[in-house]
């Protein structure tokens, strides 16, 4: 493949971005337009993970400027595995939206399209004030989708997502100038071992990462994410799970691996920080009484297995770290996308308002259980293997202590799963209910009240299905991914050809 | 040592105006360290070579560094934009918020 083509995985949905916005479409032609960006993506993603699968790195120098002056785009197996992943995701979550006629206000798949450009630009980036950038462009239109896609409290909830975003930015542009004062470069290439060599350019680099963190939700910087998703539109939530904090973890999968060089004195962070990630996060989801932010708090448990990955730094860790991100994009939004389908419907996410969805909707219920199954890490779902190795990666690498949190967490995680079941898909409709002793109250002879069975529109579950027959595909296919991890995994511990590639 | 002590004294500010209730505060302490951060980049670069950064009229030992200039112009673009979008936010639907203001 030619690497001069890479920028198109940011151009193509800005330039489609941009033509949406100015000649409004009629309705049918706009949730059609909006998918041929990120469907594109898809074939073009699935083509790049091709020629990368075994270690190949393309790197493009935009405007051909020299290397080491100029902005590379940069893929290898990581972020052809990473771009495709979002591409499917903004390409399912978009059938969702125009499903639950999300898109019918005008400048929905316009904002949609810029957050998917700016991810591409994120991923693809080799440059750290670049990087910024472009999780700016990813940041911008979120605020947009937030406050306009919300319910109740989504102006509140947008305060605090700008304000909390606004801040971490400006840490992250504080770190990229300690760095640039220190290092005298922002280009990745050229950072690689800087910050291991020295302490100063650490400082700096430290500073990105805990900006990255608070991006990622990490505890004890996570407040803002469980306050603020749940109030977007449920399609809106799962693009945003999928896509804003998975940039994050990326970010520092790729800086520490790259600057640090995987420098050990400052694991020990890592490895308290995630650990505790992991705890508090499935504590946080007991209190909660709505689908929606029992599944956030189960988010900011599952970045702390995510980037545990990092906080190991072998091969294996970072492998089933990897692995653990993609399926965990999938998934999670496969639950947004079901719980999100019960909700467009039924017109609440509270558990004790909704039951008997099972009984009535087996498929959305077997939706919703297959994904659950996989977050809580239950073969023959993806999270089982994702799970599984990164137990094996933290038992060898003797952190018990983690391996042990890692395991309590699941079986704390399944038991949350199964209140939402038990909420939602279980037991009688309490709508039902009601209605049938208002009959009984008023004695009508004909009794026989012709209850309306609300269902759920078949188009409305597709999105959901495709993800979670994703997510059983990849459980019970399990050595492709793995094999593609583990080369993505090779290129973070050896980083020479990544240098080689943007260096020239 | 004056640019270190204006970065200080406005990134004091901004912290303290941002752990304020109001919207409009906040959005106030932001810009302060968005700007103490803006100061922080320039001094990144050097403060010390100040002619313009132009081949052929300034040799390049005292020409500026054009880098950080161009960082900090991409910033405040940045943070401007979104400052007048949170100000947006401020002035419309403030009876969502149920917590008391004053």
């Amino acid at each position: 493949m030619n690497p001069a083509l890479l920028p198109l995985f940011v151009g193509v949905p800005l330039a489609v971005a941009g033509l949406m916005a100015v000649f409004t479409p009629p309705m049918r032609a706009r949730s059609t337009l909006m998918m041929v960006p990120s469907g594109l993506g898809l074939a073009a993603s699935s083509f790049l993970l091709w020629q990368t699968r075994d270690g190949q790195i393309f790197a493009h120098n935009v405007g051909l400027w020299p290397d080491g002056i100029s902005i590379p785009f940069v893929a290898d197996t990581f972020t052809a595995l990473m771009l495709w992943t979002t591409s499917l995701l903004v390409l399912v979550t978009s059938a969702f939206a125009a499903a639950v006629h999300d898109d019918r206000s005008p400048f929905f798949p316009s904002l949609v399209l810029v957050l998917y450009a700016g991810v591409s630009g994120a991923l693809l980036t080799g440059d750290i004030f670049n990087l910024f950038v472009f999780i700016e462009v990813m940041l911008l239109p979120s605020y947009g989708l937030l406050a306009m896609m919300g319910a109740f409290g989504r102006l509140r909830a947008g305060r605090i997502y700008v304000t909390v975003n606004l801040l971490t930015s400006t840490i992250f542009l504080a770190g990229v100038a300690l760095v640039y004062g220190t290092a005298g470069t922002v280009h990745m290439g050229e950072l690689a071992g800087a910050a291991s060599e020295s302490p100063m350019v650490a400082v700096g680099m430290g500073v990105v990462i805990l900006a990255l963190s608070i991006k990622a939700a990490v505890v004890p910087v996570h407040g803002w994410l469980a306050r603020t998703y749940p109030r977007a539109s449920p399609a809106v939530t799962a693009l945003f799970s999928g896509l804003h904090t998975k940039v994050a973890i990326y970010a520092i999968y790729r800086l520490y691996a790259l600057v640090f060089d995987g420098d050990s004195t400052y694991l020990w962070i890592g490895v308290v920080a995630f650990s505790a990630t992991m705890l508090i996060g499935v504590l946080g989801a007991v209190g909660e009484d709505t689908t929606r932010s029992i599944l956030v708090f189960h988010m900011i448990s599952q970045i702390g297995y995510i980037l545990f990955g990092v906080a190991l730094f072998t091969e294996i860790g970072l492998m089933a770290g990897i692995f653990y991100l993609v399926h965990h994009m999938i998934v999670k939004a496969s639950l947004f996308l079901s719980t999100g389908a019960i909700e467009h419907t039924y017109g609440t996410g509270a558990l004790n308002e909704l039951g008997g969805i099972a009984q009535r909707q087996p498929l959305l219920g077997l939706i919703f259980m297959g994904a659950a199954l996989s977050l809580a890490g239950l073969p023959p779902f993806s999270g089982f293997v994702a799970k599984l190795s990164l137990v094996i990666g933290a038992v060898d690498a003797q952190q018990w202590t983690a391996a042990v949190i890692m395991i309590v967490v699941s079986i704390i995680t399944l038991m949350s799963m199964l209140k939402i079941w038990g909420g939602v898909f279980w037991g009688k409709d309490p709508a039902r209910e009601t209605e049938h002793e208002d009959a009984g109250a008023t004695s009508d002879p004909d009794g026989s009240t012709t209850v309306t069975t609300t269902r759920v529109r078949p188009m409305v579950l597709v999105p959901g299905l495709i993800l979670t027959a994703t997510t059983l595909c990849i459980g019970l296919g399990a050595q492709v991914l793995l094999a593609l991890s583990t080369e993505a995994a090779q290129g973070l511990l050896d980083t020479s050809g990544y240098i080689e590639a943007v260096l020239g | 040592m004056t640019l270190a002590v204006t970065i200080a004294i406005m990134v004091a500010g901004g912290v303290y105006l941002m752990l304020q209730r109001g919207m409009v505060r906040i959005v106030l302490g932001l810009l302060l360290v968005g700007h103490a951060v803006n100061l922080l980049i320039m001094s990144a670069g050097g403060v010390f070579r100040r002619d313009q950064p132009l081949l052929g009229i300034n040799p390049p030992d005292w020409a500026a560094d054009p880098l950080p200039q161009a960082f900090v112009l991409t910033a405040i673009v940045i943070a401007f934009s979104i400052v007048i979008y949170m100000l947006t936010l401020a002035a419309s639907g403030s009876d969502d918020d149920t917590e008391d203001v004053s």
